[in-house]
């Protein structure tokens, strides 16, 4: 039943400006993936053009293995929530939910065991009779979740799911919809902003910024290996130095400004930029790279104390995780800063594509 | 509790945050709905069934019994729905049209499609039996081409056809509006779960839209099954108003048929208003969508675009055919059997500058009275519901609103039947006196001063005037200087619109003008419209009334416009 989803060169534009160029990429079946992204890079367009709304210019749309660039939404059996969850207010829940197997011409009787079987596992049973707008944004984000999943959809669409609800809610339904999609196995596509959330349900990412795909891979790898300066900095804080890659003395180095000098032993040389997580740098020195620097401002933010450190490289950010008890090295205090090359992350060329 | 015990000790007008003149000043406005309002209505359905033994209902089974108003009955409820059911046939596709495809000329068809409402019906209905009457200019044109005729004008089709052609607007912009205002997502789930088409319009996009089509279908509704004026010039009179009219003129304010006749128009109104209510009660759908923006246009192709515009044209030329053809009944000179009139000629407008102006006076008199007693009463009904906690302020508010189903011939019959034996000190009936008519005028239309009123007073904000009376300055004071200032805007908008749609009241003039020089334009256009001879300086005095009207509409339009972008500016 379910499917895997691809995506083949895609291009689409209103008017002149490209929304997406060259999209391409592979969901297997059964994968949790997520289109992550800020507002504007063209994620919800994305998966817009997989539910049918909206035509791409050129390229094409596979769910499982089928062509389905030329069906119209309703013949596409892919299943969408809705940001706004899109709840019919003139239907009872029930009646929003047997839609989807009433437009299949379904017998009666049928619909009546389908629908009664998703409400109950969205734990829904007991409010079918009632109308969208007297339940809380909770519950009709699964009324919503029900009445896509009973048709049994191949692919599960969801567009921003949680962002009507609050804090807490987001998280209790994160998991909820997290234990579904494993539970029934369902190829889903997951529209967010939200890296935290990305990172927290997808098996892997789809990084987009301004309609062009930045890298494709599971959120750990993203996170440890950013393949350009967009990516680096969309996913958390990053200290990025410039510099160069050269073979010196039989060993491949990065050469930053100053004296610094890291050995990577990877990475072609020429042009590069260094990605350095706030947390790979240790305000005790160890590592076998050694910077001098100067503490210049400080911020506790609960677990790490972040402090700016100015060296010869430029400031850097720099987390050091807290313990109750601990405390805080003073501002102007003179320290030296250790890293392990093998913790950083190396972005080849200078200008790197999709730099902010 | 100490709250409560310290709240006991205020003095009471303090508790409802009012000061004496206020509470004078809410005596005087439940004084002058009392009088003109509850009174006259009460009157006519205690005549209708208040017998010498108390409750009766003899006068309402002498009325079944009888079958002319049997007839009449009929008559006016098969009008009413059929009126309701054409203009539903003008006004859906069209509202389909424009707010569901990507059509050129959807503002235009917005724009034409409110011109009707700036004319009443019995204005054009004379000119429409010249159009569209068995001799008229479509009939001639297709029995000299097929060389068959359309009873289009016949009996009763002629009341529903003027009627239907006046009021689907009314139709047309409310269900234009509820279906921009779903949101795409709705549609665009169905077609996400396998609907499309008609099955995705009938299921999911009417049913959304639908608050707005009963808004619209049972305000015709009411305004068909009241109107006076058109039955009448089109020489229907088995139909319940005009019955009614007839009944009190000739027969007297004695006979209680015309009281049976207003409580049955009374009770139809308040029932389609129920119907209406109810039908809409829990649905205010636009609240309850969110996100993404509205309805998906779609782009009109091959057939389908040949068929909407020739829905388009053939529908924007038959409605506006009223004003065409008033337009050219009031320039020509003879117009009979003949497609157009024969000659045209100026002399008709001539004929109204010379024996029209009192007229002219008249109206901007009576309307001008009437519609700043709108603002003055209806600016404090909406201050007491809105800023002071005084009881019955909500009664105050109901009441004034109430008025909408009460139509104007029973309200002009109501006031006659109260004030009739009430004498002036040159013995004529207080009932007979002008100001009766500014009186009839200012109810009828209090409830759109009103609204206006309330949107207005909404708009300022309370705490605006706390930081006057913080800085010193008295009730009085701040209203002047504070509440007053920001409520102009909606305030003039409530005056316009109360002119505007007074200057063309019918009903209620028939029965209340007694005497030529106290005759408004509206009143002028009937009597006129009566003759032959009258026809053209009528239609002239029609097309005053039009641009009186349409003028009043653009510059409501206007202020309102005007003063939501200053607000828009300042916020």
């Amino acid at each position: 039943m379910s499917a895997g989803v691809e995506v083949r060169d895609v291009t689409f534009g209103y008017g002149k400006e490209a929304v997406l160029s060259n999209v391409d990429l592979t969901i297997g079946p059964g994968e949790f993936f997520a289109f992550l992204g800020p507002s504007g890079s063209g994620k919800s367009t994305l998966l817009r053009l997989i539910a049918g709304f909206g035509r791409p210019d050129s390229g094409r749309i596979l769910v499982g293995g089928e062509d389905i660039t030329d069906l119209p939404p309703w013949k596409r059996q892919v299943g969408m929530v809705f940001q706004s969850y899109a709840l019919w207010p003139h239907m009872t829940v029930e009646e929003n939910v047997a839609f989807g197997l009433e437009e299949r011409r379904m017998p009666r009787g049928d619909i009546r065991e389908k629908v009664a079987k998703v409400l109950d596992l969205v734990d829904l049973a007991a409010l079918a009779a009632r109308r969208p707008a007297q339940l809380s944004g909770g519950q009709q984000q699964r009324v919503a979740l029900a009445r896509t999943l009973v048709i049994e959809p191949r692919v599960l669409l969801l567009d921003e799911p949680l962002s009507n609800l609050d804090a807490k809610l987001r998280l209790e339904m994160r998991s909820e919809i997290v234990g579904l999609q494993k539970k029934l196995g369902l190829t889903t596509i997951y529209v967010t902003h939200d890296q935290e959330e990305a990172n927290a349900t997808a098996d892997r990412i789809a990084l987009l910024d301004r309609g062009r795909i930045q890298q494709i891979d599971t959120p750990m790898t993203l996170y440890d290996r950013p393949a350009n300066r967009f990516v680096a900095t969309f996913l958390g804080a990053a200290n990025m130095i410039e510099g160069d890659v050269v073979e010196l003395h039989g060993r491949t180095m990065f050469v930053g400004p100053g004296s610094s000098h890291w050995p990577l032993d990877r990475g072609a040389a020429g042009p590069a930029v260094l990605v350095i997580r706030p947390q790979a740098l240790s305000l005790g020195g160890i590592g076998d790279v050694k910077i001098a620097g100067r503490i210049e401002d400080r911020e506790f933010l609960g677990a790490v104390i972040r402090y700016g450190v100015g060296t010869e490289l430029g400031r850097l950010i720099v987390d050091s995780p807290h313990r109750p008890g601990g405390v805080a090295i003073g501002i102007g205090a003179n320290i030296t800063l250790g890293v392990d090359p093998a913790t950083v992350a190396l972005i080849e060329g200078r200008a790197s594509s999709g730099g902010r | 509790m100490s709250a409560l015990a310290l709240s006991r000790r205020r003095p009471l007008l303090d508790r409802w945050n009012l000061t004496a003149t206020q509470l004078v000043l809410a005596g005087l406005v439940a004084a002058f709905l009392g009088l003109f309002l509850v009174l006259p209505v009460l009157r006519v359905m205690g005549v209708a069934f208040w017998g010498p033994d108390g409750f009766t209902t003899q006068n309402l089974e002498d009325f079944f019994a009888t079958s002319l108003f049997r007839e009449s009955f009929f008559n006016s409820c098969y009008v009413a729905t059929m009126a309701v059911l054409l203009a539903s046939i003008i006004a859906v596709p069209l509202a389909t049209i424009i707010a569901r495809y990507d059509y050129p000329g959807a503002g235009l068809i917005h724009a034409l499609g409110a011109v009707p409402l700036v004319m009443p019906p019995f204005v054009g209905a004379v000119a429409m039996q010249l159009i569209w009457g068995r001799n008229g200019s479509v009939n001639l044109i297709l029995m000299d081409l097929f060389g068959f005729k359309i009873p289009f004008m016949e009996g009763l089709n002629g009341v529903i056809f003027v009627e239907a052609l006046h009021y689907f607007p009314f139709i047309l912009l409310n269900l234009a509006a509820s279906l921009a205002n779903i949101d795409g997502s709705m549609e665009e789930a169905g077609q996400n779960l396998g609907a499309s088409g008609w099955s995705l319009y009938r299921r999911i996009v009417f049913p959304l839209a639908l608050p707005g089509y009963v808004a619209g279908a049972s305000l015709v509704f009411v305004k068909v099954f009241d109107d006076l004026g058109t039955p009448l010039l089109l020489n229907v009179t088995n139909m319940l108003a005009p019955q009614a009219y007839l009944r009190i003129t000739s027969v007297g304010l004695d006979d209680p048929v015309g009281y049976v006749i207003s409580a049955i128009m009374v009770v139809f109104s308040l029932v389609a208003m129920g119907v209406a209510s109810l039908a809409l009660r829990g649905k205010d759908y636009a609240t309850q969508q969110r996100g993404g923006g509205g309805l998906g246009r779609r782009k009109l192709t091959g057939w389908a675009k040949v068929l909407a515009h020739g829905f388009v044209i053939v529908a924007l030329l038959v409605s506006l055919s009223p004003h065409l053809g008033i337009l050219l009944l009031s320039l020509g000179t003879i117009w009979s059997f003949s497609v157009l009139p024969d000659a045209f000629t100026f002399d008709h407008y001539a004929t109204i500058y010379r024996e029209g102006p009192q007229l002219v006076t008249n109206t901007v008199l009576y309307c001008g009275l009437a519609a700043a007693i709108d603002v003055l009463v209806g600016g404090a009904i909406a201050y007491f519901v809105l800023r002071t906690c005084m009881p019955g302020r909500n009664v105050l508010h109901y009441v004034a609103m109430a008025s909408l189903a009460v139509p104007g011939i029973v309200l002009a019959i109501g006031i006659l039947r109260t004030y009739y034996d009430i004498k002036l000190p040159d013995g004529r009936a207080l009932a007979t006196f002008w100001g009766m008519l500014v009186i009839a005028y200012a109810i009828r239309r209090l409830p759109y001063a009103l609204q206006s009123c309330l949107a207005a007073l909404r708009q300022v904000h309370g705490s605006l005037e706390e930081a006057a009376e913080n800085l010193g300055a008295g009730k009085l004071a701040t209203l002047r200087r504070i509440v007053l200032p920001l409520m102009a805007g909606g305030l003039l908008a409530g005056f316009v619109t109360s002119f505007a749609t007074a200057a063309v009241e019918l009903s209620d003039t028939l029965l209340l003008v007694t005497r030529e020089i106290d005759a408004p334009i509206s009143y002028g256009v009937y009597v006129y419209m009566q003759s032959p001879a009258g026809r053209g300086p009528g239609a002239a005095l029609g097309v005053l009334a039009v641009i009186v009207v349409a003028l009043g509409a653009w510059a409501s339009h206007w202020l309102a416009e005007k003063d939501r972008r200053r607000r828009s500016r300042e916020g």
